[in-house]
């Protein structure tokens, strides 16, 4: 059985191999084997869970060593795999959201001259993705790290002909970049602490180290977790990711990679249990970028880049509740889950009406689609549902969980972060209801569409090459789309009642990731109704404000925070200003510095020796009788020398 | 008397160069064979080498020993470490790799008259002598990685920059070979600057090779390090350190260290790819390499007094080399500038004075060879299909030629020390080594992972994606012979990452070895020190 | 008489030769000053002889005489072929060594 493990990533780097490698010749049936091999990897993940099911919860932990990886004095990397729980929640939802996104991707990137690469890359990704779940050390976890850096780097440019695309690949590979730093500073500390960096030694002699050298691991690993989260500060990237095919949003930028933060900290919880001080920063960490999020959401009229900011402002959830502790833990993968299923339905709704409408992804420029697109809506409409919370749906459960957690944590602390996380379920609501009222209610705006404006970031090529200028036709997509969108649609439905009801999900991940009620202050049914509440203002807000008059085709220009928002709070414009801007002339000023400076130094010697050897040449001037006084002079002072040594 | 197989090893080469330059010029393309045979020659006694060596066993081995130059002691003195026959193995494995690379790189120059006439032009180039002083870097490169004597160390160290002098200024890019002017005095300037400044590190080190007979009276790797543990050897402290600094200066220029660096980005730019390639992914090991040998063996005292200047100037190299790396404008200087901060990353490794750090500089050496190779020989290629060596000339690249595109990231992916390909073993095993002795060092040098990513990718967003350029349209993609030579490479990267313990395995025993000369242990993990 | 007065004259001789051969244009009299000069040599080379009672200064004179008298032919052999060529004997005029 352990043997599957190994398979099981083995089967989409296989893919991946051969769709790279493969030249043209596998244009016609690429995307048929990447599909498959993705399924198969699937079918591997419910085999292993129906057989870690079959065994009771304490033994259900499968280790698997497969090779010596770098063996050298003191210093032991396995590759080696562990599937306990924790992990099997991942591979079920990578492989099975993976593999539909595949099926997905078939028609949506149907006229693509590239298909074969793309499915390629996506198998890349999967197999980097579960190697980074399955590792049993931090080292090999960090293999996989920045795998999926890679993937999703070669992923967002793939359309590397945009040079928005190449730019924005570059930015989200560089900010993630920062982020591997931290946790390969993590790794050195583990290793000059434990002498180790496998989960088992690390994770188990937590106790034995100091607060210090632990508060220094957790800190690091926070860092790597904001990088590859998408959390703030490292948040800028995921925006300018949007640039990559929607397929690959819905898969990297929302339902798996991105998550890899809150799976990285729920992994380590036994370092952030043990000191506090790092929770407090993970939970502020969580709490900014919830708000951050929610609030760039609202403001973007492009309708991946506000699903975007909603995708950041949940992963803001799930970190707040990984930094909660064992009250959290569950509740942040539970949300994690769900969240997969629903916000990649989302994505790739999105990705639907985009397909229907030229590429345009505008929203401002949609409106009154569902008449024409009834699956996209439908499935959209129940990924809607499910995450502003609405009642009996999936992320009703999963997030009223963590305000209930919030709540838990007790103190003011809890009160702050309960309320703060209220706030945000309102906001979620006001910014989802807007997405959801412009694009498929309200009069059919794309009906007059005029020039298309011309400054409209992230528009895909191909609104630029074709169609722009033509009156978009809305029509429903092919099957191979729709039915991944119905299934993801199903999942956001149910996910969480199966979830939640009876704390089926506690149970399961209480052995690895362990478990505290806490002691709310409040009511769970208080925590319910308020949230409810919440829910209710922003949709009625959302519904004022856009569904009752026309929404401009041209967007207002806003109060100052929308503006703010419109341009990700000006993190971007500090980016470019201290870092591009900065980096550029320091770069220069040491171009110029290593030629004039380090480099003059030797060429002023090699100068001044020459300068020397001219000025010696004029002694030599031909006259014999001159030469003659050298000599003489020559003389004299070696005797006078002589002399003056015997004196002394 | 066994066969001597460190003698054939760099004999075979150095006959071969003899060989080659003896072909008549009209069998141009027989002496390009010769060449690349001879190199395979030399590729597979190296991998006898490699077999025959025991990572168990002694520490030098299929040692030969003769007596040479009787009243000095100077002996023919050979032998082969963990380290030594690693490197062998990827000086041998990279020259066949060159000389495919550069197989059109020293044809007579194409002029409207035709290819015969080129004599008569003036623009004459002997190809076999391309070909011939490849192979004598080889010979000279593989002996002084064998050579256990250190006057017989110091002639090669020196004698190597002979060759490499006509390469760098001989053959030139072909893209600038025809009659700039101003393209042939950048070349002559950038050929003396890099023999200057190796002479000056030659000189001073001579004078500390004859110091260390004046103190030891003998020559003898074996025999000095012996009298010292003996204790029958004693140096006094200042000798120590001057003879080290004497050593450790001549090495420094060659590996290159800031700030004695800036040689490399001129040499680097000016000559051919596979030359280039040839500079910094072979002969500048033998600097490197020789600190590992002659410094930390010679003079342990004196290299553990030095080394924390030693790791602040290295920490400087790493970060400086990747943001000047950055700034470039030239494909082929920023190769370079990132060289000197991988070099910085070797050095760093060495003198952390620990088990993983010289464990780590030593695969960093195998490994950076093999990507550098990668990266510069696609590079190569991709310069002399537009004739331009600035970034600025390309754009949309990816489009055109994708293999090109995809091989050349590959390359940059592996410069940036991706987890999964070979250099990442070797930078994270440096990083973790130099932390644990030095945590300040080892989390400024991390920054140079992300200074690597920008410069890795800024090149590759510039050159390939965006906009087809005009100039790139229709520009072809790689040929077989080009594939030929990049695949393996790319192959071998992807190995090592993975599976590097073959490797490791060999080099282990050497850096214990090594360890124990200068006496100092890895220090303990801090949970273990308090049980 | 005291040898050491020998020393003073050689000392006195050998200054008016060096003084000539610095100051004076003509080929000749510098000549004839350099030949000064080692005859003050080898007077000193006698009186030293002289003092400390063995032969050997005496021999060096000799080898001096030698010596001197093989530059005279040279000497005078080229200052005759720099004549004829450049109908002067001033050394100034031949200073064609510089670079």
């Amino acid at each position: 059985m352990d043997n599957l493990i190994a398979l099981l990533i083995a089967a989409p780097l296989l893919g991946a191999a051969v769709l790279l490698c493969g030249g043209r010749k596998l244009d016609k049936a690429g995307h048929w084997l990447g599909t498959l091999l993705a399924g198969a990897s699937f079918v591997i993940g419910a085999v292993l869970f129906v057989d870690m099911l079959g065994r009771s919860a304490d033994h259900r932990t499968v280790t698997k060593h497969l090779f010596s990886w770098i063996p050298v004095e003191g210093f032991q990397a396995d590759v080696g795999f562990q599937l306990d729980q924790l992990s099997m929640t991942f591979v079920l939802l990578i492989t099975g959201v993976g593999t539909l996104i595949h099926i997905y991707s078939i028609g949506y990137m149907e006229h693509d001259e590239n298909r074969r690469r793309f499915f390629g890359y996506l198998n890349l990704f999967l197999a980097a993705m579960l190697l980074l779940v399955l590792a049993d050390n931090y080292l090999l976890l960090y293999v996989g790290w920045e795998g999926v850096g890679l993937a999703s780097y070669l992923l967002i440019g793939f359309w590397q002909h945009k040079p928005s695309a190449a730019t924005a690949a570059k930015k989200a590979f560089l900010v993630n970049r920062v982020g591997d730093m931290g946790l390969s500073i993590a790794i050195m500390v583990m290793f000059t602490t434990f002498g180790s960096f496998a989960f088992s030694t690390v994770l188990g002699e937590t106790g034995g180290a100091s607060s210090g050298r632990n508060t220094a691991i957790g800190l690091m690993l926070l860092l790597a977790a904001c990088g590859k989260s998408a959390q703030v500060p490292l948040q800028s990237w995921l925006g300018d990711a949007m640039e990559g095919p929607t397929p690959v949003s819905a898969l990297i930028h929302a339902a798996t990679m991105v998550t890899a933060g809150v799976y990285l900290i729920t992994r380590s919880g036994a370092i952030f249990n043990a000191v506090p001080d790092v929770q407090t920063v993970v939970v502020i960490v969580g709490t900014v970028t919830l708000l951050f999020g929610a609030i760039v959401g609202c403001a973007k009229d492009d309708i991946k880049k506000a699903l975007a900011g909603s995708t950041m402002s949940q992963i803001g959830y799930m970190v707040l509740a990984t930094g909660l502790g064992p009250i959290g833990y569950v509740f942040a993968i539970m949300h994690l889950v769900t969240h997969g299923f629903f916000k990649a339905g989302l994505f790739l709704g999105a990705g639907s009406v985009m397909h229907g409408m030229n590429d345009e992804v505008d929203m401002r420029r949609y409106g009154g689609l569902r008449k024409y697109m009834p699956v996209t809506f439908v499935t959209f409409g129940l990924g809607y549902l499910a995450i502003i919370g609405f009642p009996g749906l999936s992320g009703f459960f999963s997030k009223d969980k963590i305000i209930e957690a919030a709540f838990a944590k007790g103190g003011t602390e809890g009160w702050i972060l309960g309320a703060v996380t209220l706030l945000g379920a309102a906001i979620t609501a006001y910014y989802m209801t807007r997405v959801m009222v412009m694009t498929f209610f309200g009069e059919e705006r794309w009906k007059h569409a005029k020039t298309p404006a011309p400054d409209q970031p992230g528009v895909e090529p191909a609104a630029q090459t074709h169609g722009a200028h033509d009156e978009p036709h809305p029509h429903e997509s092919p099957k191979s789309m729709t039915i991944p969108m119905i299934v993801l649609a199903f999942g956001s439905v149910f996910a969480g009642g199966i979830f939640g009801i009876g704390d089926r999900f506690v149970k399961w991940l209480e052995p690895v990731t362990s478990f505290d009620h806490g002691n709310s202050p409040v009511a769970e049914w208080t925590v319910t109704a308020a949230t409810i509440v919440c829910l209710l203002i922003g949709v009625g807000l959302a519904v004022a404000q856009y569904g009752r008059k026309p929404v401009p085709a041209v967007a207002p220009r806003g109060s100052l925070l929308t503006r703010a928002a419109r341009r990700d709070l000006l993190q971007d414009d500090f980016n470019h200003v201290v870092l591009v801007r900065g980096g550029e002339h320091l770069t220069r000023s040491l171009v110029y510095l290593d030629h004039s400076l380090v480099d003059g130094v030797v060429n002023g010697t090699a100068a001044s020796v020459g300068g020397l050897s001219g000025r010696l040449r004029k002694l030599q001037n031909g006259f014999a009788r001159s030469y003659a006084v050298s000599m003489f002079g020559g003389a004299v002072v070696i005797i006078a020398a002589t002399l003056l040594m015997r004196a002394v | 008397m066994s066969f001597p197989l460190l003698t054939a090893t760099a004999a075979l080469p150095a006959l071969g160069a003899i060989a080659t330059a003896a072909v008549p010029a009209a069998r141009r393309t027989a002496a390009k064979w010769l060449a690349l045979l001879v190199s395979v020659g030399t590729l597979v006694l190296a991998a006898i080498q490699l077999v025959r060596f025991e990572p168990g066993g002694a520490r030098y081995q299929l040692t030969e020993s003769h007596a040479w130059i009787k009243d000095f002691g100077v002996r023919y003195e050979l032998g082969v470490d963990g380290i030594g026959v690693a490197l062998i193995g990827l000086t041998a494995l990279l020259i066949p790799f060159i000389i495919a690379a550069g197989w059109h790189d020293a044809d007579p120059l194409e002029t409207s008259a035709g290819p015969d006439s080129s004599f008569a032009a003036g623009r004459w180039r002997p190809t076999q002598g391309f070909f011939a002083l490849i192979l004598a870097v080889e010979a000279m490169v593989v002996l002084s990685f064998e050579a256990t004597d250190v006057f017989l160390f110091y002639i090669l160290f020196e004698a190597m920059l002979i060759p490499m002098y006509f390469l760098i200024g001989g053959f030139g890019d072909r893209a600038h070979a025809q009659g700039d002017e101003a393209a042939a005095t950048q070349r002559s300037y950038a050929a003396v600057k890099f023999l200057l400044y190796n002479l000056v590190g030659g000189l001073i080190m001579l004078a500390a090779v004859i110091g260390l007979y004046v103190v030891a009276g003998s020559f003898s790797l074996n025999e000095i390090a012996a009298a010292r543990a003996s204790g029958s050897l004693h140096m006094a402290t200042n000798t120590e350190r001057l003879l080290f600094l004497g050593f450790f200066f001549a090495f420094a220029v060659k590996a290159p260290l800031w700030p004695l660096h800036t040689w490399l980005p001129n040499a680097m730019g000016e000559a051919t790819a596979p030359v280039a390639v040839l500079i910094t992914a072979v002969v500048d090991k033998v600097g490197t390499f020789a600190m590992l040998r002659f410094c930390l063996q010679l003079f342990p005292e004196a290299s553990k007094w030095a080394t924390p200047v030693i790791v602040v100037l290295a920490v400087i190299s790493i970060i400086y080399g990747a943001l000047l790396a950055v700034g470039q404008r030239d494909i082929k200087r920023l190769v370079a500038y990132a060289s000197i901060s991988h070099f910085g990353f070797i050095i760093m490794g060495i003198f952390a004075m620990t088990s993983q750090g010289q464990s780590g500089a030593t695969l960093y050496m195998v490994n950076h060879g093999i990507s550098t190779a990668a990266l510069m020989l696609v590079a190569g290629f991709l310069i002399s299909r537009r004739g331009s060596r600035l970034i600025s000339d390309y754009g949309g690249v990816q489009k055109v030629a994708p293999v090109l595109a995809g091989t050349f990231l590959i390359g940059g992916l592996a410069t940036l020390s991706l987890p999964g390909l070979a250099p990442f073993v070797s930078e994270f095993l440096v990083l973790v080594g130099t932390f644990s002795r030095y945590p300040a060092a080892g989390v400024v040098a991390t920054l140079g992972i992300v200074l690597a990513a920008l410069y890795v990718l800024v090149l590759y967003q510039r050159t390939m994606t965006g906009p087809v350029k005009a100039e790139v349209q229709g520009m072809p993609d790689l040929k077989v012979r080009e594939l030929l030579v990049v695949a393996p490479l790319i192959g071998l990267l992807i190995f090592l990452g993975v599976y590097p313990k073959p490797l490791t395995d060999i080099v282990n025993p050497a850096v214990r070895q090594t360890m124990s000369d200068v006496q100092k242990k890895d220090p303990n993990p801090v949970v273990e020190a308090a049980k | 008489m005291n040898p050491v007065n020998y020393l003073y004259l050689a000392a006195l001789l050998f200054t008016i030769g060096a003084a000539g051969v610095l100051i004076r244009r003509n080929a000749i009299v510098v000549f004839m000053c350099v030949e000064l000069m080692l005859n003050a040599c080898n007077l000193a080379f006698v009186c030293f002889s002289r003092l400390h009672g063995n032969l050997d200064g005496q021999i060096i004179a000799f080898f001096t005489m030698v010596v001197a008298a093989a530059e005279v032919v040279v000497g005078l052999a080229i200052i005759v072929s720099l004549f004829r060529s450049r109908h002067s004997a001033s050394v100034d005029d031949a200073s064609l060594m510089k670079l």
